[in-house]
This record gives C-alpha cells, structure tokens and sequence, in this order.
C-alpha cells in the first residue's frame, strides 16, 4: 500500500538526501523513496493528453518524436536494428477504410487507467502513479518482456544494447524495459512535457484531466474524441480527436 | 508389487561418461551463449520490441509443460492405483524435476536481466500470472521431491498415494497457470482463446510421454536391463491417445477461431497466408508432429516396434517445438488490430520478421542438455530404476 505513495518521487539526482538509493549509472541514480516533490502526488490528478489529428501536421509530429529522444535521450543506439530500436513515441499515418480519411497522429503509451502492463509484471516494476502515470522502476524490472506481450498499443521497448551518454533524470539500462514516462520529472517541476511543448499550436493539449477548470477538461467536453482501442475498456489517459 | 527392486545404474561404462562429456558441453555452449547475450544486451538475438520472446521461450515453455506431462505416469499409479506404472512412478517424477529444471534455467537466462533473480523471488505482484507461475514451479519441485521421498523411504510409503495425488493436482494447476501466460494478452488476436489452457494440459501430456518414453527404453537398453512388451505397449498406447487429443484440441481451437469474425485475421495467417508459419504448422506441427507418429504408433507394420516408438517420440517432441513456436513466435509476428476499421499506412503492422540467432538455439538446446544430464546422473546415483521391468517381474497377470 504505502509503496506506491512513497514511489512519487521516481527519479533523482545522486545530490539529493534519499533513502535507499542506489547508483545505476555514473551521477545518476533512481529511487522509490524519496520526496522533494513540493505538491504530492495524489489520485486527485489525472494527467492527460488530447491530440488533434484534425490540427496536428506531419512535421508537428517529426518535431514530437525529436524533442522526446532529446529530451529523454534515445534514439541514438548504435547496434540495435529494424524492431530493435526504442521508439517510444513514433509516427502512424492511418486511412479510414469507410471514409478514405487519411489522419496522421503520434502514437505513445496511452498511460492506461487499467494498464495490462501493470497486472501482468510479476515483480510490480511496471508501475502506476496516483496521478495516473506509468511507469517503469528500472531496479525492479528484470527484463521479462511480459509488459511488452502484454501492451495492446505497442507502445514498450527494451533495452537492447548497452547505452552511454544517459540523461541524469532518465537512467535507461540494458535489459530493462522502458517507454514514455509523459515526462515525469517535469511535470513534478511544474513543467509540460517535452514532446507537448514542442508543437506550436494547440493541437496536443496536456493537462489534469480531473480539473473541471482545465483546458483538456473543457475541451474534451465540447468535442468528440476517442481512446484508441475503447472496446478494450483501459480507460487511456492519452486521448485523440478527429480520427 | 512387493517384488518389484529398484537399484542404481552402474555409470563405470564408458558410454554413461561419453553421455555425461556431450551433453556437459551442450550446457556449456549454453551458458557462454547466455554471457555473449547478456554481455553484449539482446540485439544480438533475433528478437526485437515486436518478437521479444524468441526461441528461448519456445524451448522453455516446451520444457516447463513436458515436465509436468511427464509426471503422469506416476499419476496414473498414484490417482488411477494402476498397478503397471506403479514401477515406474520413481523415474517419472525425476523426470519431471529434470524438465522443470532445463525449462526454468532456459527461462530465466534469457532475462534481460537475469542476475535480478532476487527480485523475482521476492517482489511478488499477486496480479501477475507470471509472479503465481514462480510460485507454482518452486511449489512444484518441492512437492514432487516429497513424493518422490515419500516413495523411496519405507517408512513413508503409505503416505506416498496421498502425495501422489497432491503432485497430480499441482501439476494440473502448474500448466494451466503456463497456459494462462498467453490468456493475459487481452490485444494479441492468437492468444484470445479460453481453450488455451485446456490445450497446455493435452500438449503437456504428450510431450511429457514422449519424453518419459525415450528415457525408459534408453536407460533400459543401455543398462542390459530386461523391459517387457507390456510396460512398453502401455506406455505406446498412451502415447498414440495423448497425440490424438493434441490433435483434437488444436482442431477446436483453429476452427473456434476462425468462427469468430475478430480472429479470422491471424487464422488466416498461422493457416492459409502466413508463409513460414503456415508451413511449419501444417508440415511440421501437424504432419511431422502428430500424424507421422499416431501412424508409426498405430499401423499394424510398425505398431509395437520399439524402434518406431522412439522414433515416434522423438518426432512428437520435436512437432511440440514447432507448435510452442507457431503459437510463440507466430502469434506475435501478426500484428496487432491498433484501430478497427481502419487500415495503418505507416509506424506499425505488417508481419514481424524473426530469425533465430545461434546464441538462442545454443540456450535452448542447453535446457534439454541440462535435463538428460540431471536424469542420468541421479539415476546412477539413487535407485530410481527397477532393476527389471520383464513382464513376469512388472505384471504377473500378463498373458503372453
Ligand atoms: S499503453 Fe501500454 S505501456 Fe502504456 S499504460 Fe497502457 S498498457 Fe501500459
Ligand atoms: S519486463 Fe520489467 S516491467 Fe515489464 S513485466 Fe517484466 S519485470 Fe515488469
């Protein structure tokens, strides 16, 4: 019970006084135990994103994916190949077989309110946030892949190949699974996540999705989105429009 | 049965060390394979973020469902109070051990992160089939290991029916929980189907025979111990039963499928369409696999030929890899069903490439390795074989 309160703090520089620490890359390490967070993390946030396919152009979406490698720092594996490279957001191009609507949109992990993901890791690595982020604690991921069998958006890579160059709030390694943290480590600063901020218009809104007086609240009131795979019943905190 | 006397092998012979030298140096290639993929991190595998459990799961779960399959002779004596196999319950419940051993030594190598056993061990996620599946294998051993005390010690061998039908309940639940592994994958179209755990006790029980079989006469034959007809007749018969209800089994499940308009699109791809996998499915699993066997079992020319027995066996082992790789393998090359209705043009879909890598094959082939030499030493080392299994001595009643 109490430790997934005491996991709000998921990653931490070496600077900080933690509790049970431990180092996983030079300077960086990664706790479960920690808090500087000045707001804690509690189920009465739930962090989202709508996406406009409607509003949302091709090079918005390149611009998606390469802020999130920058930011979080993948992308630049040198031996993995084809399937083998991470990809935690990527591009899709989709064609309405009915209509012929051709829409583009950036496909992530969905941030599943009822993540199988989450269910089926033996070890509680792959975890969920109060606020509804997933996550995954890479001191107790032993690299099953069952995560990965289990996502029904694609959305889990694994670590292929031994990394150098690690973000000191990213620590990545080898045989451990990973995918997108909806940047984690800002949105406790306070911040937007990178991949949001890099589009110029308002095409993809972040936001509490609980938060009557939210943009992403409000919007999602007035328009018609949907939840990719809905029939699935995951409740997906990642939510799009226009398709 | 009070007759019946059980003693170790003599292992002074030259071909027991021979045996021991080859398979050691199986397990050996396994486990350098496993540095060179640990060392070096997955990419120089076949498997990829589409195809992320390869062949060492194809081999480990073939040998996690043989091992609880093979432990059915010792139930059949135990729960059914089958006079005939009670012999042999000794040797089957080592067998079993052996399998579960190689299964789980292939299963957790292949870990990204194997050196985290720990973790496993003792961060439980009661949710996870996979934390119950750690639990029911480490359940197992010891369970079979009481049975197979209990079975041994005089004193205890009263207690050793009732134990024997805990082992039988345990290992039901133990394939149904491998079986289970594939009933989580809510969005993988192959995996969608309730008959998938029933399935895994058939299969078990096949490949476990199978296994159990060659063992049997290998040892036998090896140790110029008598084996009658009878004990071996049984035993082809079972076989040639188990086979058949594979075969039924996957029958219902392919057509099961194909009836349900969600599911058409990967049946028509493992049974019409999908190359590689339609081939190894029709030739391999089922050709190869079932019906060469149930003929070399059942036809009147080869029927009770020991030779066409272990070739049978032999076959249903390797047709049970084709199917555990069809299953695996082929259930997540087909792609996902993303958006209903809806065709992707780009960044996901069209069918997985997969290609085994040596490192792979080298740490599955090291499971089985590591099995037979476990079964071979130990038998050498407790008496785990009657020292005759004629038919006078195996079944008195036995007419010619
Ligand atoms: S999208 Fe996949 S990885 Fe993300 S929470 Fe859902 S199941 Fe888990
Ligand atoms: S790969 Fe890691 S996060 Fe995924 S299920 Fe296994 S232990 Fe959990």
């Amino acid at each position: 019970m109490s430790k997934t309160l005491n996991r709000r703090d998921f990653i931490k520089t070496t600077s900080a006084t933690t509790i049970g620490v431990a180092t996983i890359a030079n300077g960086i390490t990664l706790t479960t135990f920690a808090g500087t967070n000045k707001t804690p993390v509690t189920n009465e946030k739930r962090w989202g994103m709508l996406i406009d396919t409607n509003k949302l152009s091709e090079i918005d979406i390149d611009g998606m994916v390469s802020a999130c490698k920058k930011e979080q720092g993948w992308g630049s594996e040198v031996h993995s190949t084809g399937n083998q490279k991470p990809g935690w957001i990527k591009k899709l191009k989709v064609k309405d077989k009915a209509t012929g609507k051709v829409s583009n949109l950036a496909l992530m992990c969905q941030h599943c309110e009822e993540p199988p993901c989450v269910d089926v890791c033996p070890t509680n690595a792959s975890m969920k946030r109060e606020d509804g982020i997933v996550l995954v604690d890479k001191h107790l991921c032993i690299g099953c892949r069952y995560c990965m069998m289990a996502c029904p958006y694609d959305a889990r890579s694994f670590v292929h190949e031994t990394l150098s160059n690690q973000k000191e709030h990213m620590p990545r390694g080898k045989g451990t699974v990973e995918s997108c943290t909806m940047c984690v480590h800002k949105i406790d600063k306070g911040e937007v996540p990178a991949c949001v901020t890099s589009v110029n218009s308002d095409a993809v809104i972040f936001g509490d999705l609980y938060d009557a007086s939210s943009k992403i609240n409000q919007t999602l009131k007035t328009i018609q989105s949907a939840q990719i795979r809905a029939d699935l019943n995951l409740n997906t905190g990642v939510r799009y429009s226009g398709l | 049965m009070s007759n019946i006397r059980f003693e170790q092998i003599e292992g002074k012979i030259l071909g027991f060390y021979a045996l021991i030298a080859g398979l050691g140096i199986l397990v050996l290639a396994a486990l350098g394979s496993v540095y060179y993929m640990e060392h070096h991190g997955h990419f120089v595998t076949g498997m990829n973020n589409r195809i992320v459990w390869g062949m060492p799961h194809v081999f480990a779960l073939f040998l996690i469902a043989a091992a609880s399959g093979a432990l059915n002779v010792a139930s059949i004596s135990s729960v059914f109070n089958k006079k005939l196999y009670k012999p042999l319950s000794r040797l089957s419940g080592l067998v079993a051990l052996s399998l579960l051993a190689g299964g789980l030594m292939v299963l957790v190598l292949d870990l990204g992160r194997p050196d985290r056993l720990i973790v496993a061990m003792t961060e439980y996620n009661f949710k996870s089939i996979f934390a119950w599946n750690i639990i029911l294998y480490n359940g197992f051993f010891v369970v079979v290991a009481v049975y197979l005390w209990m079975m041994f010690e005089r004193r205890m061998n009263r207690f050793s029916r009732k134990a024997g039908l805990v082992a039988f309940g345990w290992r039901l639940i133990l394939t149904t929980g491998t079986g289970s592994i594939f009933g989580f994958l809510v969005a993988k179209q192959a995996y969608d189907a309730v008959i998938m755990a029933p399935m895994f006790i058939i299969m078990s029980f096949a490949f476990g025979l199978a296994f159990f079989i060659l063992i049997l006469m290998a040892s036998y034959q090896w140790t110029n111990r008598p084996l009658g007809d009878a004990v071996v007749n049984r035993l082809s018969n079972l076989l040639g039963v188990f086979v058949a209800a594979v075969m039924y089994f996957v029958a219902v499940y392919h057509l099961g499928n194909l009836y349900l308009a969600e599911n058409t699109g990967v049946e028509n791809f493992i049974l019409f369409d999908g190359g590689i996998y339609t081939k190894l499915f029709w030739y391999g699993q089922i050709i190869l696999g079932e019906l060469i066997p149930m003929a070399l079992i059942y036809h009147p020319a080869t029927k009770g030929n020991r030779s066409t027995l272990g070739l049978a066996s032999v076959l249903i082992i390797i047709g049970g890899l084709i199917q555990l790789y069809v299953i695996i393998i082929g259930g997540q090359a087909y792609p996902m069903e993303l958006f209903p209705g809806k065709e992707i043009l780009e960044g996901y879909g069209g069918v997985a490439q997969y290609s085994t890598s040596l490192p792979e094959m080298s740490l599955g082939v090291g499971g089985v390795a590591l099995a037979i030499i476990a079964v071979t030493f130990l038998v050498k080392l407790l008496a785990f074989l009657p020292e005759s299994l004629a038919d006078d001595v195996d079944d008195p009643h036995h007419k010619g």
